[in-house]
């Protein structure tokens, strides 16, 4: 298989040769990878700390969240996986168009995931459950929100408030009381941790638009295969990320 | 350092990998078949189905190591086979491992003080 690659690689001056250049750039994304972990772990334990001292908010706030789009979701980014690593083989076959395809196809398949994130960014805020002054989660646990209504009318809201206040609604019987403040505090760590994976997602969206100008003009020529491995180590560092958000946010019960 | 350790030898310790040819001058890389990827894949997604059905089923409080399980799992899978971390040299091994020992450690310390609080 290794006859396929035949070409020098460019060494630049500071290196010994082509094995210390590339075993170099892989130790450096893993430093670099290493560091995203603590930046992710970060909100991961802030997330795991709230998540044991407010249980049932948490499963009140996560059974506002659609599986059937978070199932979808991890798909197209397993998926993306998969086309990534496909683009790395193409690029270490010297298969120029096949390389571009699968960075295109990544890239598409990024771009849905952010589709379907940006329509359920957009669901959450039509059932008022952004976090901050307009955050209501009696408004969107009454049902509200649902069918692009937009916003109903306040009095009809009132109304349903003091449904539920009084003492003869109780159709949940010894089910523990839901705090809403501790539910927005659920929907501040999905909005954070769902975000700052958005982030990356649109950084990792560039910097596969970048590669794929670059190999249709034939600068991954010859099994110059660095930079595509480089940018496939943080995508699926990305959809690892993601690998856990989608159980932690929308799965728990 | 006393012994003297042959370069061959320390080479093939250090820098382990199927990468390169012995000239060093040009980069054959360890190409995993597209074949490996595909069964991956389908692993990943037969996990996926997994831990969708298993949150349907109400096993109280199992429920989320279950699904942290099945996580760690395609995360293990991913990082081995399309991160490459298989095929990898000790020292990228060990750099990715860091990663993870650290966010083992930040929440140690952090349920050490949250889980004795009474």
């Amino acid at each position: 298989m290794s006859a396929t690659v035949q070409s020098t690689i460019p060494v630049a001056h500071h290196f010994d040769d082509a094995k210390q250049q590339y075993l170099s750039a892989e130790l450096g994304m893993w430093a670099f990878l290493a560091q995203e972990v603590m930046f992710f772990g970060g909100v991961f334990c802030a997330y795991a700390v709230y998540r044991f001292r407010f249980p049932h908010e948490f499963i009140a706030g996560s059974h506002r969240l659609d599986v059937m789009l978070g199932t979808i979701n991890t798909a197209v980014l397993l998926t993306s996986s998969l086309t990534m690593v496909l683009a790395v083989h193409a690029a270490q076959m010297n298969r120029r168009w096949l390389l571009v395809l699968n960075l295109v196809l990544t890239m598409l398949l990024g771009g849905t995931f952010l589709g379907v994130k940006a329509f359920e960014y957009h669901h959450k805020y039509v059932e008022r459950l952004v976090p901050g002054r307009s955050f209501d989660f009696e408004y969107a646990a009454a049902g509200h929100g649902h069918g692009h209504g937009v916003v109903t009318d306040g009095v009809k809201h009132e109304k349903l408030k003091q449904e539920e206040a009084s003492p003869a609604s109780g159709n949940e019987e010894s089910a523990p009381a839901i705090n809403p403040k501790k539910v927005e505090l659920f929907f501040s760590l999905y909005f954070i941790m769902t975000g700052l994976h958005a982030l990356h997602m649109v950084i990792g969206i560039a910097v596969l638009l970048v590669l794929a100008i670059a190999a249709a003009r034939g600068a991954f020529d010859g099994g110059r295969f660095t930079h595509i491995e480089m940018t496939g180590l943080y995508w699926h560092f990305v959809d690892i990320v993601w690998v856990f958000l989608f159980p932690l946010l929308y799965l728990i019960r | 350092m006393g012994v003297p350790v042959p370069a061959v030898v320390l080479d093939s310790v250090i820098w382990k990998d199927g990468r390169m040819d012995p000239t060093r001058e040009r980069m054959t890389p360890h190409i995993v078949p597209i074949a490996t990827y595909l069964k991956v894949f389908a692993a990943l997604f037969v996990l996926l189905i997994v831990t969708v059905l298993a949150a349907q089923v109400h096993m109280g409080v199992l429920n989320t190591p279950v699904a942290m399980i099945i996580a760690v799992a395609k995360a293990v899978l991913i990082v081995l086979v399309f991160m490459h971390v298989r095929y990898a040299n000790p020292l990228v091994r060990i750099f990715a491992a860091a990663g993870f020992f650290w966010l083992i450690i930040l929440f140690a310390l952090t349920f050490s003080d949250v889980l004795t609080r009474w």
